[in-house]
């Protein structure tokens, strides 16, 4: 006869919280090139060991090593190490301007720059991405240039967005970057269904879709899962499992039991891990999903497992929901020194060249905010018009809209009149 | 042809002019669809073109937006209105809203087709009306037929416009017209106004209502099913109405509301959906701000009541001709 026991619910708790001291040897992380690489007509079942263990290429040394290493030329590594930092310096940059009351909003994605960065590259130009609000190593990886990015941030005069969207909740077409939303996970199965119509029309390119840990427990996540699997999208579902969602740890969204990787087993496509600081294992193994949907193979689920250095946004404060130095316990450091010493190590690199490029893209990213400022900034404008703000709405403007636009226009000029007459 | 026939044309012909359109939704492949709508239309067109869909509402919209993004004109069916709301995310924050917060870069011309509307016995899920959830979003039009002429011409017209559009299909009106008198014989379209269906391409333009009854006595605004019983209810009062029937409900014909209502002085308004926030208090409030002083009674409604659609009370639920009639001889007498 079982023991009566009362039921205990289980509530996921975050391992270390503020004054604890992390550890994190409970990862039994695998090591660089031990990670099998199979064909990219691999079935589901034939990823299990890579979606519960890990692909990492770079080891402690910097050295590239094992099945998974893509044996990228130099030139491509030091490409990627300029975005990289690039992208750092223009958080960094951004992140001051907020603080300066420039705009109201920002979003950095330190530690982080490998996942958009070296998808970026491992993807062809035509593809769609279907990012989140912390792929802006994206548009940076794919030359977009820095003041269009910038305007939209500061919502002033050359916002492509009209002022209409938050800060960095970019859209560039141009770019094979979609529209981003703020409604989380709603993109991956509309990538799925870009991937769908992009298979239709037999055309060539794929789709790219992105989600955090945190989203992966929308119901939209699930959708996209299902949608590529049935109908072998030819897409990438790439899950950054950064750690945290807002102040919420991976375990409230399921990561305490299972790896993000391994959800896709069950839905018969393969799932991968991948060290998301190694710049060169990201590469290669979205290369390897890339390539199968390309081949007509389908869907895969790549887990890119990292750590969110930074806050939240502007708005948040790590300090109050875990350690304030947790980063320095994270064992797969930071992924521009790791590409940096890996470069350094094929003689391709020092640090007197590391120092100027560094030098020259501050350079960049301070031209080009004191370029974007010239077309305005939040607090200050100029502005795009208030009637662009009824325009979009629909094609063309139906008459409720005119006239409310109309009412607007009244307003305002009663509004400056008055001014006027105070003024006198 | 009957409703189901003049749509099942209209898909006939769009898959037909334009390879980027395709269909896709619970059970409409093979089977051609649980209301018959798009039966044949994979045999003839491949099932590349026409394709049965897991059952997962939010995600067939967020698939069709996608598809919207590529440059195709998906048309996604949802088999009831009352299981839209799962695509309702998708529908509110992303398809209403892709060409605005993109600054036009890209765009959602996709077509969602769901029948709706009671008198039927569908009970709390298979009766309901929510196209006044959908006139409060910004950036998604409402186009909802009451015969099969214009069912055909105005899905042709949403799914070759440029926005999204929520396309509500009264099945109540599918097989025959409708006027609430549920115990006399079910008529079918045969020889009924609205049935004659040309085989080709034509349009009914969107945001275009259609006057029904011409009338000097009092105006009747309707739609779907509840045109057919503003026409039984005047027939049996004898009160003069005039009736139009919206046809889209988002953008509206505000031209020939205010036409109207200022040529009669008074107005009703039918619908079968729930009173409190439904459309009804849309139009109330615009024919009395824009009519007010050439009106000579207050504004009535005729709606379904603020209760989930019931199965047993479906007749004392129902807006039909006797309450429609009671709401019109009020409106006169006020």
């Amino acid at each position: 006869m079982t023991k009566k026991t009362t039921l205990s619910l289980h509530i996921p708790e975050a391992r270390f919280r503020p004054g604890d001291t992390p550890d994190f040897s409970y990862l039994n992380l695998p090591g660089a090139g031990e990670a099998q690489r199979p064909p990219v007509t691999a079935v589901a079942s034939e990823t299990r060991d890579l979606a519960f263990g890990m692909v990492r290429v770079l080891d402690d040394a910097g050295n590239a090593v094992g099945p998974w290493d893509p044996k990228l030329d130099a030139d491509t590594l030091r490409k990627a190490l300029r975005a990289m930092m690039l992208t750092r310096y223009f958080d960094d940059q951004m992140f001051k301007a907020q603080r300066q009351g420039k705009t109201s909003f920002y979003m950095k994605c330190t530690g982080e720059e490998a996942v958009a960065v070296g998808q970026a590259l491992a993807l062809e130009a035509g593809d769609m991405c279907f990012p989140t609000y912390r792929q802006q190593g994206l548009l940076v990886a794919r030359n977009w240039p820095l003041t269009d990015m910038m305007s939209q941030i500061y919502s002033n005069g050359q916002d492509r967005l009209k002022g209409r969207q938050l800060p960095v909740l970019y859209s560039a077409k141009d770019a094979g970057f979609f529209s981003i939303s703020g409604n989380l996970a709603t993109q991956v199965p509309q990538a799925v269904g870009w991937a769908m119509a992009s298979a239709y029309k037999r055309d060539r390119r794929i789709a790219a879709a992105w989600i955090g840990d945190g989203s992966s427990a929308e119901g939209d996540f699930h959708h996209g899962m299902v949608f590529a699997s049935v109908y072998h999208a030819p897409v990438l579902i790439n899950l950054v499992n950064n750690q945290w969602a807002i102040s919420s740890s991976q375990g409230v969204a399921g990561g305490e039991e299972a790896t993000f990787a391994s959800r896709a087993i069950g839905f018969g496509m393969p799932g991968i891990r991948v060290d998301g600081n190694d710049l060169l294992a990201v590469y290669a193994v979205t290369r390897w999903a890339a390539e199968r949907a390309r081949s007509n193979h389908g869907p895969t689920l790549i887990e890119l497992f990292t750590y969110r250095v930074a806050a939240h946004s502007t708005s948040d404060d790590p300090g109050r929901y875990r350690p304030g130095d947790e980063e320095k316990y994270w064992p797969f450091g930071d992924p521009v020194e790791r590409l940096k010493r890996h470069l350094v190590g094929l003689g391709e690199w020092n640090e007197e060249r590391h120092q100027a490029l560094a030098k020259e893209l501050q350079a960049e990213v301070k031209a080009a905010n004191v370029e974007a400022q010239r077309h305005g900034i939040l607090s200050d404008g100029p502005h795009h018009g208030t009637d662009t703000m009824f325009e979009d709405v629909f094609k063309e403007m139906p008459w409720h809209l005119q006239e409310q636009l109309a009412e607007l226009n009244r307003f305002e000029a009663t509004k400056e009149a008055g001014h006027k007459k105070e003024g006198e | 042809m009957n409703m189901v026939q003049a749509l099942n044309s209209a898909m006939d012909v769009l898959l037909k002019n334009d390879p980027n359109v395709l269909i896709f939704g619970e059970d409409v492949g093979f089977f051609g669809g649980v209301f018959r709508c798009t039966d044949g239309l994979q045999q003839r067109y491949s099932s590349q073109r026409v394709f049965d869909a897991p059952i997962a509402e939010g995600g067939l919209i967020a698939v069709a937006i996608g598809m919207g993004a590529y440059g195709l004109r998906p048309i996604v069916e949802c088999q009831f209105a009352d299981y839209i709301y799962p695509g309702f995310d998708q529908i509110v924050s992303e398809a209403a809203r892709l060409r605005y917060r993109s600054g036009g870069e890209f765009t959602s011309p996709i077509t969602v087709r769901s029948p709706y509307g009671g008198g039927i016995f569908g009970g709390q899920t298979h009766s309901q009306s929510p196209e006044g959830l959908f006139s409060h979003v910004c950036g998604i039009k409402t186009v909802i037929p009451s015969n099969p002429y214009d069912a055909k011409g105005l899905l042709i017209s949403a799914v070759e416009d440029d926005d999204p559009v929520l396309f509500l299909e009264p099945k109540r009106l599918y097989n025959g017209p409708f006027d609430g008198h549920h115990d006399r014989p079910v008529k079918p379209w045969t020889d009924q106004a609205g049935a004659d269906v040309p085989a080709g391409h034509y349009r009914v333009p969107l945001g275009k209502a259609a006057i029904i009854r011409e009338g000097g006595e009092l105006t009747i605004l309707a739609y779907g099913t509840m045109v057919h019983v503003a026409l039984t209810a005047t027939q049996e009062t004898g009160i003069d109405a005039e009736i139009i029937d919206l046809r889209t409900i988002l953008p509206l014909d505000i031209e020939a509301i205010e036409e109207s209502v200022k040529k009669t002085g008074r107005c009703l308004i039918v619908h079968e959906a729930t009173r409190t926030g439904g459309f009804g208090a849309e139009l109330s409030a615009l024919v009395q701000e824009r009519c007010f002083h050439h009106l000579e009674a207050p504004i009535e409604r005729v709606t379904g009541w603020d209760t989930p659609y019931p199965h047993t009370f479906e007749w004392q639920y129902f807006p039909g001709p006797r309450r429609v009639g009671e709401g019109m001889r009020k409106v006169m007498a006020g």
